[in-house]
């Protein structure tokens, strides 16, 4: 048993971290939440008890780029699976989405011309491209390097800006540079903590000494979590 | 060195094949040598290549037709499970009864002509191209699906767009293999029963003890075959170039 009576609310507009231990069930809440996973009882519904399914985008930690496609044919991917018009409007769209993650000059390249920081960008402009109002993302900039992630997370916190997102991580700099909220999941069945939440608006800056002092009180939270039973 | 390497080995073939002639003193009614099969190949150049044309035409329609019929079944047995407990079984049957045993059959039932060498090459290559399809189109990346599946794509795009085109190299090993094992089909259709064709020419050849056009026969279809080869598998190369693959380098 993963999760029992667990209630996690999302801020609607606002970026929720989700932080925890290996295995104690970020990345099955956030499949869950996807609808993904199977057999689990619990509802996902908005403010209006709406259910969420069909407004969701997904990203993950591999970039799930097609290899067959161009870069701009993977932004087009969720339109193409829906059967709509890929050329014209939508394909300006994704074109603009592709300048804004700086690969404009890469929209007819394969992905594997593409270096990893490139690829989860691309996939980033594939999440952003289909419209959803949440985005779930599951530590989608932990296979980059360091300078690469500080970067990419900044991108992200500027064209995420205004979704609701619940973002999977387990990197406390990161969930203090990109989230509003911030929680630690602990324990079996897993429990979420009281939201720590950082001043100001992401992306932080980590040089912020006041975002010192919250990893401090996080790294300490995350230590307590591992001995949560 | 890469252009070089295939006539150094044929070079060192051919003389380790004389070394057999002159070593064994075979007669040239058991074992001809180089020399006469060349002089032969020479001599009977347009027979021969009549001859090679038509197995040549019944391999290309049995890998058409065989390919057609794979990828089909592969599909089928893909979208419909319940699919698979029925199929599968006649699968495995029709590879585990030797078209050898079946060739009578299909000679009796689709003539001399060239209808029974294409069934006999459609059916030696069927299976390879079946499994090796259905293989890749059960093997995608769930992550993929996952994905597709929150991007709203129905079962069929999902197919469409994410299943079939990540099954075509999982594919392209199965063409390969068919490619290869073909001519198996169409020669042994035409020993059976025929009027035309390398296999034919060989039966014919063996039956007037003219060995050295038996072996200038094999030479020409021992050539097209590995030509064929190496077509399939330019096409195939140049077809997916997206495709992970360093046997380019290995080889």
């Amino acid at each position: 048993m993963l999760f029992e009576e667990l209630d996690l609310e999302l801020p609607g507009g606002l970026t929720t971290c989700l932080l925890g231990p290996s295995g104690v069930g970020k990345t099955s809440l956030l499949r869950l939440i996807a609808g993904l996973a199977h057999g689990a009882k619990g509802s996902v519904a908005d403010h209006r008890a709406t259910p969420i399914a069909g407004r969701i985008a997904y990203m993950a930690q591999q970039d799930l780029l097609l290899p067959w496609c161009s870069v701009l044919d993977n932004v087009l991917l969720g339109a193409r699976l829906r059967g709509e018009a890929t050329t014209g409007a939508l394909e300006a769209r994704a074109r603009e989405l592709l300048a804004r993650v700086r690969l404009a000059n890469s929209a007819l390249a394969r992905p594997a011309q593409l270096s990893g920081g490139m690829r989860q960008r691309a996939a980033l402009a594939r999440t952003l491209m289909e419209q959803r109002p949440i985005v779930l993302m599951d530590e989608p900039f932990s296979a980059l390097d360091a300078i690469t992630r500080y970067e990419i997370q900044a991108l992200a916190a500027r064209l995420l800006a205004g979704r609701t997102v619940l973002l999977v991580t387990h990197d406390p700099l990161e969930a203090l540079r990109l989230g509003h909220r911030v929680h630690v999941m602990a324990g079996r069945p897993a429990r979420l903590d009281a939201a720590l939440e950082p001043p100001g608006e992401p992306p932080r800056d980590p040089a912020d000494p006041a975002l010192l002092t919250h990893q401090a009180e996080l790294l300490k939270r995350l230590a307590q979590a591992r001995e949560a039973p | 060195m890469s252009l070089l390497r295939p006539v150094i080995i044929l070079l060192v073939l051919v003389g380790l094949w004389q070394a057999v002639v002159w070593i064994s003193g075979a007669p040239a009614y058991i074992l001809p040598g180089p020399a006469r099969v060349a002089l032969m190949l020479a001599t009977r150049w347009p027979e021969l290549l009549e001859h090679a044309t038509l197995t040549l035409a019944e391999i290309l329609l049995g890998l058409a037709l065989g390919t057609l019929l794979g990828m089909a079944s592969a599909l089928v047995i893909a979208w419909f499970r319940p699919a698979r407990h029925w199929l599968m079984p006649v699968l495995v049957v029709s590879q585990a009864i030797p078209v050898f045993a079946l060739a009578p059959i299909l000679v009796l039932w689709l003539g001399y002509g060239m209808a029974s060498k294409v069934a006999m090459a459609t059916l030696i290559i069927y299976f390879p191209v079946t499994a090796a399809f259905f293989d890749g189109l059960r093997r995608t990346e769930p992550a993929w699906l996952d994905l597709a599946r929150t991007m709203g794509g129905s079962r069929l795009s999902i197919l469409r767009h994410i299943r079939i085109p990540a099954a075509l190299p999982a594919l392209t090993s199965g063409l390969r293999v068919a490619t290869a094992v073909a001519p198996i089909g169409a020669v042994v259709g035409e020993w059976v029963g025929s009027s035309g064709g390398l296999g034919y020419l060989m039966l014919q050849a063996n039956a007037r003890m003219q060995i050295d056009l038996m072996f200038a026969a094999l030479f020409v279809l021992g050539v097209f075959a590995v030509g064929l080869y190496y077509a399939v598998d330019w096409a195939l190369r140049r077809a997916l170039p997206w495709q992970a693959d360093d046997s380019g380098r290995a080889d």
